[in-house]
C-alpha cells in the first residue's frame, strides 16, 4: 500500500471510498493489522476481523454501484457498552462473560444503516465507572500519548479510554463511546481526539448497557471535529423503544461546522476557576476565549452559583441509578454465576467475583443513599441539586450567551496506577469536575483538543451549548481546531 | 398517614373474648392483573396458560440495555378502574422502581408507582342485607408489574423461573381500614371483582391468580385506638379470605388477652390448615429503595383523555342496581343477585323488558340460575335464551299455562331447544280455562267420591284436595282458579 489508510480523517475515508480510491476491504484490512500490532495499547477487547470483511465487502459491491451511506465501508471502533448481535457485549465487565446478544443497540444499528464496517468491540472501565481505564476487567487501556522523553505509560482517561485510544492509536476510523459524568469528554481531551456527548435524549439508549440511566448519553470520539459532527448525525435519532428519546429532527451536524462564530455570544463561567488548577490549563482556557474573539464571538462572564454541588450530587444519582441498574447482573440469567448453597449465597458470590472494586463501591453509595432513612437526606437532596444546576445553565442561555467555554479536565492524562488516584477515589472523581454539570442538566457538550501541557500532552477545552444545538458546538469547536495550529498525532511507540 | 375511622362500630360484628368484645380492623389490597394484550412495558402477550417462558421479550427477562416503554392500554384500563371506583385521576403519576433481589424478579426491581399512583381516592358501596349499604374507601390504585413464576417442585436441588408473567400489568387496588368483619371484607372483594368485571378491566378469576389480595388485620376494644396489623399476603380466594381473616382476628385476640402484644408481620394462609404462619417479622422487611424508574418519564394525560374514557365507560353496578329497582320494581336482594355479573343483568334485562319484571326476575333468579348453577353452565352458554325465557314468561303472564306447566315447558326448551309458544301448542299443555270442560270434571269426582264430599262440606279446607284431583285429571292443564271457584260453587262452600 502506498499511503497508511488508517492516518486519514473519517471524512477523508469516506470519500476516498466513495471516490473508488480504496476499497473499504483495504481500509478494513489496513485498521484490522493495525490493531494486531497495537496489543500493547489494551484498546479491543474483542475484534471481530471476520464480520468485519464481510462488512465491507458488502460495503464494497454498494460503493462500486455508487450507492451506500454517509457512513459506507467506514471502519468504525464500538465501545463493548453496546450490545452488539452475537458478539462480546460485556461492558467489560466479569459479570457478562459470554454475554452475546440477540440484538442491535439502537446507536449501532443506526451506523450500520449508515454503511459503517465494525471492527470489534472497544475496551472501557467496568459499566462505564472509572476515569482512566483502569477498572475494566480486561485490564487498563494504555494511552497512545506519552510525556515528551518518558517511556512511562499514562491512562486514556476514561470510561471511553479504548474509544478514544483507539481513535488517537489508529486503530479506527472513529469510535462510538458514551459519557454519564464526562466519559466521552474527558478521554477525547487526554489523547488529542474530539469528543461529544450530545444532548440527552438525542441517541437512543436502547441497547447500550446502563450505567445511570437519567445521564448516560452516547456520542463519538473522532479525530477531527468534522468526523464528530459525521458521526453524531448518525448516531443520533429519535427511538420509540426508548421513552427519554426526543422526537425532534436531527440536521445534517457536518453542515454546521464551517459556520463560524461570528455574532456569537460566548460564556465564561467564574466559578470554572478552582483551586489549585494548573497554570497552563488557565493560559489555554484564556488562549481559547481569544480565539473565539478572533473569529467574531463576544466573550461574556457569567455565573453558574451551584457549579461546586454538581460533583457532589453526581456521586448520589449516579451510583444511586446504577445500584438498581446492576442487579439484573445475579447471575440468574447470563453472564457469570458462582454456585452458592442457596440464592442468597450464589447471589454473594456471583457479584463478589464478578463485580470489581469501582463497581462494587458505587453500587454500595448507590444502595446506601437510596436506603430508608437516607433517601431524603442524599437523594431527593441531590436532584433539587440538579434542578438548580439545570436552572443555572437556563438562567445564563436565556441572558443571550449561545455556548459556554469552559477546561475540559484539571490536568494532562496522568500515569497508570498513579498512587495518589488509586489510594483516593475523590481524586479520581475530580477528573469530571468540568463535565458533570452538562450530564446533571442534560445539556450537549463537546471536548476540543487546544493544546499541550509542559510535556507535550494533549489538553482540551469544553464548549457547553444550549439544549439540542449541537451545531453551534460544532462550528465553535472547529475554530478551535483551526487556531491552535498544532499537530495532534502522537509519537507511535508501540 | 393519618387513619381516620369513618365506622359506626355494630354490636353484631363484635368477637366475644375473655375479657370483654373485640372488633377487627381490616383494610386490603387487591392485585387485579389489567387486562390486555401485552405486557405493562414490553409488547409480549399476556395469554394464560402458555408453556413456560413462551411470553417473555429481551426487555421482561432484563437483558442488558433493554428498555420499558408503557403500554397506553393499561393507562386506559387504570383511568377506566379509576372512574368506575368514583375515584380522583391524577394526571401526573411517576413509575418507581422497587428494588429486591429475587430469581422470578430479573430486573432486580419492581417497576410500580409508589409516591404519585395514577388513581387517587375512591370508594365502594356494599350491600350488607340487613345491614344496609356501607361505604368503604379506596385509598389509590397504582399500576405495576406482575414478577415471574418460581417452581420449586421440578428438580431435587434446583428451582426453575417461568417469566410468562413477568412484566405482566397488575392494578394495586388499596383500601382504607374500614372493614369490620370477614362477610364485608368477602363482600368487598366480590364488589370490587364485578365492578372490575363490569369495566371489562380485570376477568377478576381469582383461581388463574388474575387477582389475589394481602389482607391486613388487627383488632381493638370497639372503637377504640387501631391495633397493630399483620398483612396476610397473597390471598387467592374469597373463601380463604374469610378462613385467614377469623383465624387471624383470633389469635391476635388470644395473644392481647394472654397479656401479649402483637407484632407487626407479614404471615401466610395456609389452606390445608386454615391458619395464618409467620412470613416475615417487621425487621426482617425488605427496604426497597424505592426511587423514580430514570428509565420513564413521568406519566401524563389530559382531561380530554379522560373524558373519552368516561364516555364510553359502561353502567357500572351500583346504578344498574337502583335502576332494576326503580324500574322493575324488584327487592334490593333481587336486584342485587341480578346485577352480580355484568352477563346475568344482561339477561334478565331481555326477560324483564316489557314484561312483568317481578316475574321475570323470579324465573330468571329461582329457575335459569338454579338450573345453571346446578348444571355449571355460564349464563352466556345457558340452552334457554332470554327469548326463550321471555315466551316462557309470557305464556305464564297471558293465563296460557299454569306456573307448574311453566316448569315443564321449561324443561322441554332446556334439553329439546324449541319456541315455548309453538310447544305448548303442539303438546296442548295450554290451561284449560273452559269452564264447561272443568266443570265436568268437577261433576265427575264430586260424584265418585261422596264421602270427601261430605266431609268437605264440614271442614271446607279440605277443597284442596279436590283441586288435586280436578288438576290430576286434566293433567294439570285446568286453570286453578277457575277449578277452585267451580268446586266451590258446587260443593257449597
Amino acid at each position: 500500500m502506498t499511503t497508511d489508510l488508517t492516518r486519514l480523517s473519517l471524512a477523508e475515508t469516506a470519500k476516498g471510498l466513495k471516490a473508488k480510491d480504496f476499497t473499504s476491504k483495504e481500509v478494513t484490512a489496513s485498521y484490522l493489522y493495525a490493531i494486531e500490532k497495537a496489543s500493547a495499547l489494551n484498546a479491543y477487547v474483542a475484534v471481530t476481523a471476520d464480520q468485519a470483511l464481510d462488512m465491507a465487502g458488502a460495503s464494497d459491491e454498494k460503493l462500486q454501484k455508487g450507492e451506500g451511506g454517509a457512513l459506507e465501508g467506514v471502519p468504525l471502533g464500538i465501545k463493548d457498552l453496546f450490545c452488539t448481535k452475537g458478539v462480546h457485549s460485556q461492558a467489560a465487565s466479569h459479570i457478562l462473560d459470554g454475554f452475546k446478544p440477540e440484538y442491535e443497540s439502537t446507536v449501532t444499528q443506526n451506523l450500520w444503516d449508515d454503511g459503517a464496517v465494525m471492527l470489534g468491540k472497544l475496551n472501557m472501565d467496568e459499566f462505564a465507572m472509572g476515569s482512566s481505564n483502569e477498572t475494566s476487567y480486561y485490564g487498563p487501556v494504555i494511552n497512545p500519548w506519552r510525556a515528551e522523553g518518558s517511556n512511562a505509560d499514562l491512562v486514556p482517561g476514561g470510561s471511553s479510554g479504548g474509544s478514544a485510544a483507539a481513535v488517537a492509536g489508529w486503530l479506527c476510523a472513529g469510535a462510538t463511546a458514551t459519557d454519564t459524568g464526562g466519559s466521552i469528554r474527558q478521554p477525547a481531551a487526554f489523547t488529542g481526539t474530539v469528543g461529544i456527548k450530545p444532548t440527552y435524549g438525542r441517541a437512543s439508549r436502547w441497547g447500550t448497557v446502563a450505567f445511570a440511566s437519567s445521564l448516560d448519553q452516547a456520542g463519538p470520539i473522532a479525530r477531527t471535529v468534522e468526523d464528530a459532527a459525521i458521526m453524531t448525525t448518525s448516531i443520533c435519532g429519535f427511538d420509540p423503544k426508548d421513552s427519554t428519546s426526543v422526537d425532534m429532527a436531527v440536521p445534517d451536524f457536518a453542515a454546521a461546522v464551517e459556520r463560524g462564530v461570528k455574532g456569537l455570544t460566548i460564556g465564561v463561567p467564574k466559578e470554572y476557576h478552582m483551586d489549585g488548577m494548573p497554570s497552563e490549563i488557565e493560559a489555554l482556557w484564556q488562549q481559547g476565549l481569544e480565539w473565539l474573539k478572533a473569529e467574531g464571538a463576544t466573550i461574556k462572564e457569567i455565573s453558574l452559583p451551584h457549579t461546586k454541588y454538581a460533583l457532589p450530587a453526581y456521586y448520589i444519582v449516579a451510583p444511586a441509578e446504577a445500584s438498581s441498574n446492576l442487579a439484573r447482573y445475579d447471575g440468574v440469567k447470563y453472564g457469570l454465576r458462582v454456585p452458592g448453597k442457596d440464592i442468597t449465597e450464589m447471589y454473594e458470590q456471583t457479584r463478589a467475583a464478578g463485580f470489581g472494586r469501582e463497581v462494587q463501591r458505587r453500587v454500595m453509595i448507590g444502595t446506601y443513599v437510596l436506603s430508608a432513612g437516607y433517601y431524603d437526606a442524599y437523594y431527593v437532596q441531590a436532584q433539587k441539586v440538579r434542578t438548580l444546576i439545570k436552572k443555572d445553565f437556563e438562567d445564563v442561555f436565556n441572558t443571550g450567551v449561545d455556548a459556554i467555554l469552559t477546561p475540559a479536565t484539571p490536568s494532562a492524562a496522568f500515569g497508570v496506577a498513579d498512587q495518589e488516584m488509586s489510594k483516593d477515589p475523590i481524586k479520581m472523581y475530580l477528573n469530571d469536575v468540568f463535565t458533570v454539570t452538562v450530564n446533571m442538566a442534560g445539556l450537549p457538550g463537546i471536548s476540543v483538543p487546544a493544546g499541550k501541557d509542559g510535556q507535550g500532552l494533549p489538553l482540551g477545552l469544553q464548549l457547553i451549548g444550549k439544549p439540542f444545538d449541537e451545531e453551534t458546538l460544532f462550528a465553535a469547536g472547529r475554530v478551535i481546531e483551526k487556531s491552535h495550529g498544532l499537530d495532534f498525532t502522537p509519537n507511535k511507540w508501540w | 398517614m393519618t387513619i381516620v375511622d369513618t365506622r359506626t362500630p355494630n354490636p353484631k360484628y363484635f368477637i366475644k373474648g375473655a375479657t370483654g368484645d373485640w372488633e377487627m380492623v381490616l383494610g386490603l389490597e387487591v392485585h387485579a392483573q389489567v387486562t390486555s394484550e401485552s405486557k405493562l412495558f414490553s409488547g409480549s402477550s399476556t395469554e394464560f396458560g402458555q408453556p413456560p417462558n413462551n411470553n417473555v421479550s429481551f426487555v421482561d427477562a432484563a437483558m442488558p440495555g433493554m428498555l420499558p416503554v408503557i403500554n397506553e392500554e393499561c393507562v386506559r384500563q387504570a383511568v377506566r378502574t379509576g372512574l368506575g371506583l368514583k375515584a380522583q385521576i391524577n394526571k401526573r403519576s411517576i413509575f418507581d422502581r422497587k428494588n429486591y433481589f429475587y430469581p422470578d424478579l430479573p430486573q432486580g426491581y419492581q417497576i410500580s408507582q409508589f409516591q404519585d399512583p395514577i388513581v387517587g381516592e375512591g370508594k365502594i358501596y356494599l350491600d350488607m342485607g340487613e345491614e344496609g349499604e356501607v361505604e368503604i374507601g379506596v385509598e389509590r390504585l397504582h399500576l405495576e408489574q406482575d414478577a415471574g413464576k418460581s417452581i420449586h417442585d421440578q428438580h431435587p436441588n434446583m428451582s426453575f423461573v417461568d417469566l410468562n408473567r413477568s412484566g405482566v400489568a397488575l392494578m394495586e387496588i388499596v383500601s382504607k381500614p374500614d372493614l369490620r368483619c370477614s362477610d364485608e371484607a368477602k363482600a368487598y372483594i366480590n364488589k370490587l371483582r364485578t365492578i372490575l368485571r363490569y369495566l371489562g378491566t380485570c376477568d377478576g378469576n381469582m383461581e388463574q391468580g388474575s387477582m389475589r389480595a394481602d389482607i391486613n388485620v388487627s383488632v381493638r376494644r370497639p372503637g377504640g385506638e387501631f391495633g397493630t396489623r399483620c398483612e396476610i399476603k397473597n390471598v387467592n380466594s374469597v373463601r380463604f379470605a374469610g378462613q385467614a381473616i377469623e383465624f387471624e382476628a383470633r389469635r391476635q385476640i388470644d395473644i392481647l388477652e394472654d397479656g401479649g402484644e402483637i407484632d407487626q408481620e407479614t404471615r401466610l394462609f395456609d389452606p390445608k390448615t386454615g391458619e395464618t404462619r409467620s412470613m416475615r417479622s417487621k425487621e426482617e422487611a425488605h427496604d426497597y429503595r424505592y426511587f423514580p424508574c430514570p428509565d420513564l418519564l413521568p406519566l401524563e394525560f389530559d382531561d380530554a383523555f379522560i373524558e373519552e374514557l368516561a364516555k364510553d365507560l359502561p353502567e357500572l353496578p351500583d346504578e344498574k342496581r337502583a335502576r332494576f329497582i326503580n324500574d322493575f320494581g324488584l327487592t334490593a336482594y333481587d336486584a342485587s343477585v341480578l346485577v352480580a355479573d355484568r352477563e346475568s343483568a344482561t339477561y334478565y334485562e331481555a326477560v324483564a323488558n316489557g314484561r312483568d319484571g317481578k316475574l321475570a326476575a323470579n324465573w330468571v333468579i329461582n329457575e335459569l340460575f338454579g338450573r345453571l348453577n346446578k348444571e355449571d353452565v355460564a349464563v352466556v352458554d345457558s340452552p334457554v335464551s332470554a327469548k326463550q325465557l321471555g315466551g316462557i314468561v309470557d305464556l305464564i303472564s297471558k293465563g296460557d299455562i299454569s306456573g307448574k306447566i311453566a316448569k315443564d315447558l321449561f324443561e322441554i326448551v332446556w334439553t329439546e331447544g324449541g319456541d315455548p309458544a309453538a310447544i305448548v301448542e303442539e303438546r296442548g299443555m295450554k290451561q284449560v280455562t273452559d269452564t264447561g270442560a272443568i266443570e265436568k270434571i268437577v261433576d265427575e269426582i264430586i260424584a265418585g267420591n261422596p264421602d270427601q264430599v261430605a266431609k268437605a262440606q264440614d271442614n271446607p279446607k279440605l277443597v284442596g284436595w279436590f283441586v288435586g284431583q280436578v288438576m290430576k285429571a286434566s293433567q294439570g292443564k285446568a286453570n286453578p282458579q277457575a277449578v277452585n271457584e267451580i268446586l266451590k260453587a258446587k260443593l257449597g262452600l
